[in-house]
């Protein structure tokens, strides 16, 4: 019997179909930019742990930085499924790429234009969208990854302003950031986390590299070190008071993962599906093994799975009908259903997958990344398992 | 000035075609379609010399289905002013895609029109030849370099053994070849204002066009599968097959 359309392998469940022409066109922009720009500097700059900060001006251009942005402030303003589909094409080419974008995007524009006065939203964001400036965020500490509540970072009062002293790490961008987004209990409002805007150039600041990254070597990564930082009062951000401020960053930068992550494992698993149709061994394809089917199936569904249910977490926000443990539930699976498929697609193309010209040792050593940041996969099953039994089991 | 843009939705050309199991035609279910690449260059073209201040206006037109609104919003995207949808059930061929055409230049009067040479799809290469000819307008085929001077247009054509430059008087038509020049990316901004951007829909009706078709398809297979290939054990034996079995050599 034949069936009323043909399966797509690629596509199993049709997701093309569930998306806008707006959306597939904005999807096809970004991809034509990141098969042709991209993916041919990236195995140098993988290589040479180098960022190439043309690449910030270029997505300027385009639009890829904070594209939800309003146009006002010099975003495109698109929905947040035409924002997941663009990290998923740029994650296809490596994660350090859409780690740069999502940084500028989720946390640093979002940052401003959610949380800021509207003089910071015309001084800052016209700037940050067309990649003339860099920006980073500073929450996580060295004694406090999973635990930013405890922060000892500070910010104290004096007359014009703030003085801020701590040390943030695993910042991306930081060190050739030209802002940052600081995150620091002020004693000037009860010991509350505040926002602060730090530009380069702020005498006591200093943001040191990060040097020996096995993974997203091509992204910077430093650490923010203030020293009695001094930070103007018009720098602080008025309408962020505690953990919601850097949440709220942290739920957009999470959803775009979730989607960037499918990415990656997309590309790997098409990397093993070709290789393995390609490679002959005993006088027959690869492919042609059980073992190998089963993998690629599993490849396909998960991947199917994990697509599907960020597009309708994206539908979800897009009409303001989410919560952040929907994120947490997709950041998790994702990126951990991601990290299985590289490893499994770089135990498929045998000696070969070790070599940096088949990409998918690249994309494995970067997903450990991926699966640990914006929350680990341990620390978002605590919000899933707190969220039903109403217990947390955080401390 | 004003230039008139024709483009047409086709297959993505990163699509690996398939033929439906009956051969009736190629497989469009769940295909991904695109922007025909050489259209994309016209685009780009026309919106070069509207940027250049040559051209005050880029109208683009595209003939089909509702579907292929899409690629009219792509060339919007690109920088495009404004679009025409001819409605048609289906694609028609050529010299109807060239009668509507040359209507659509009769009302809008344009000073240049810019095709693609032709469509990935069919690849006839016909069009803009037949449309020159309805119109009785001077033409410019396979174009690698287009410059507007005064009155005139300087077509660079690539022909076998070099270059040739043609100076048509305006209004005239020209079509693209693939190295005229390199599109650019549309931006995210551009593609949300090209929402906004007019966009007129006609069928063939308002348009005075009877659609007629004077070729059939008959049947569609795809290309034979390529033979594996042998290894010869010398350059003798090479040169022999070359001259007896392939024939493509001859003796002495």
């Amino acid at each position: 019997m034949s069936s009323p359309v043909q399966f797509n392998w690629e596509d199993p469940l049709l997701l093309e179909q569930q998306l806008t022409a707006e959306e597939r066109q904005i999807r096809d922009a970004t991809r034509a930019y990141c098969q042709k720009s991209l993916q041919p500097r990236i195995i140098s700059a993988f290589r040479e742990e180098r960022f190439d900060r043309d690449i910030y001006r270029e997505m300027g251009q385009l639009g890829l930085l904070g594209p939800t942005i309003s146009p006002k402030y010099g975003g495109a303003g698109i929905s947040h499924v035409a924002y997941g589909l663009i990290a998923r094409e740029v994650e296809r080419v490596d994660s350090g790429y859409r780690s740069a974008m999502s940084v500028q995007s989720s946390l640093v524009m979002h940052a401003i234009e959610t949380y800021g006065s509207e003089e910071q939203k015309q001084r800052y964001l016209p700037k940050l969208a067309r990649g003339e400036w860099v920006g980073c965020f500073g929450l996580t500490e060295p004694d406090h990854g999973s635990d930013p509540g405890s922060m000892k970072s500070r910010a104290r009062k004096i007359e014009g302003g703030y003085l801020l002293s701590g040390q943030k790490t695993w910042i991306t961008n930081s060190p050739i950031a030209d802002l940052a987004i600081v995150w620091a209990k002020s004693d000037a409002h009860g010991g509350a986390i505040r926002g602060f805007i730090v530009k380069r150039g702020t005498k006591g600041l200093s943001t040191p590299k990060i040097e020996g990254k096995l993974s997203l070597r091509a992204s910077v990564t430093g650490e923010i070190v203030l020293d009695e930082a001094l930070v103007a009062e018009a720098n602080l951000l008025p309408y962020a008071t505690g953990l919601a401020g850097p949440f709220g960053c942290l739920n957009k930068a999470r959803f775009g993962i979730a989607w960037g992550s499918m990415g990656a494992a997309e590309f790997c698993w098409h990397a093993a599906r070709q290789y393995t149709l390609d490679r002959k061994q005993f006088n027959r394809p690869l492919a042609a093994n059980q073992l190998i089917q089963l993998k690629l199936a599993n490849m396909q569904t998960e991947i199917t799975l994990g697509l599907q249910a960020a597009l309708q977490v994206g539908r979800l926000m897009d009409a303001g009908n989410w919560a952040p443990e929907m994120v947490s539930l997709i950041k998790r699976n994702n990126c951990c259903k991601a990290l299985e498929v590289a490893r499994m697609a770089r135990d498929m193309h045998g000696g070969n997958g070790i070599t940096e010209d088949f990409g998918v040792m690249r994309h494995l050593m970067n997903l450990e990344t991926v699966n640990t940041y914006e929350g680990t996969q341990d620390i978002h099953a605590l919000i899933l398992g707190r969220a039903q039994t109403g217990i947390q089991a955080f401390f | 000035m004003k230039v008139l843009v024709a483009v047409k939705r086709v297959i993505d050309y990163n699509v690996k075609v398939r033929v439906k199991s009956d051969h009736t035609d190629v497989d469009l279910a769940n295909v991904k379609m695109a922007l025909n690449p050489f259209c994309e260059i016209a685009v780009e073209e026309a919106v070069r010399l509207k940027e250049a201040g040559t051209a005050s206006e880029v109208v683009v037109v595209s003939i089909g289905p509702k579907a292929c609104q899409e690629q009219i919003r792509t060339a919007l995207a690109l920088g495009a002013d404004r679009g025409i949808q001819i409605e048609t059930d289906t694609m028609p061929e050529s010299l109807n895609v060239a009668k509507l055409l040359a209507k659509v230049v009769e009302a809008e009067q344009p000073q240049l029109v810019i095709l693609g040479k032709q469509s990935i799809d069919a690849d006839n290469n016909q069009t803009g030849q037949m449309l020159g000819a309805l119109l009785d307008l001077p033409q410019g085929t396979f174009a690698s370099d287009v410059k507007v001077a005064g009155d005139k247009v300087n077509v660079t054509r690539e022909v076998d053994g070099g270059l040739q430059t043609l100076a048509l008087n305006l209004p005239a038509i020209v079509t693209t070849d693939l190295r005229l020049n390199e599109p650019r990316y549309a931006s995210l901004p551009n593609i949300m204002k090209a929402k906004k951007k007019p966009l007129e829909v006609k069928t063939p009706t308002d348009l005075g066009v009877e659609l007629k078709s004077h070729t059939r398809l008959l049947n569609v297979t795809p290309p034979a599968e390529r033979q594996a290939g042998i290894r010869v054990s010398s350059v003798d034996e090479l040169v022999d097959k070359l001259k007896n079995e392939a024939k493509v050599l001859r003796g002495g």
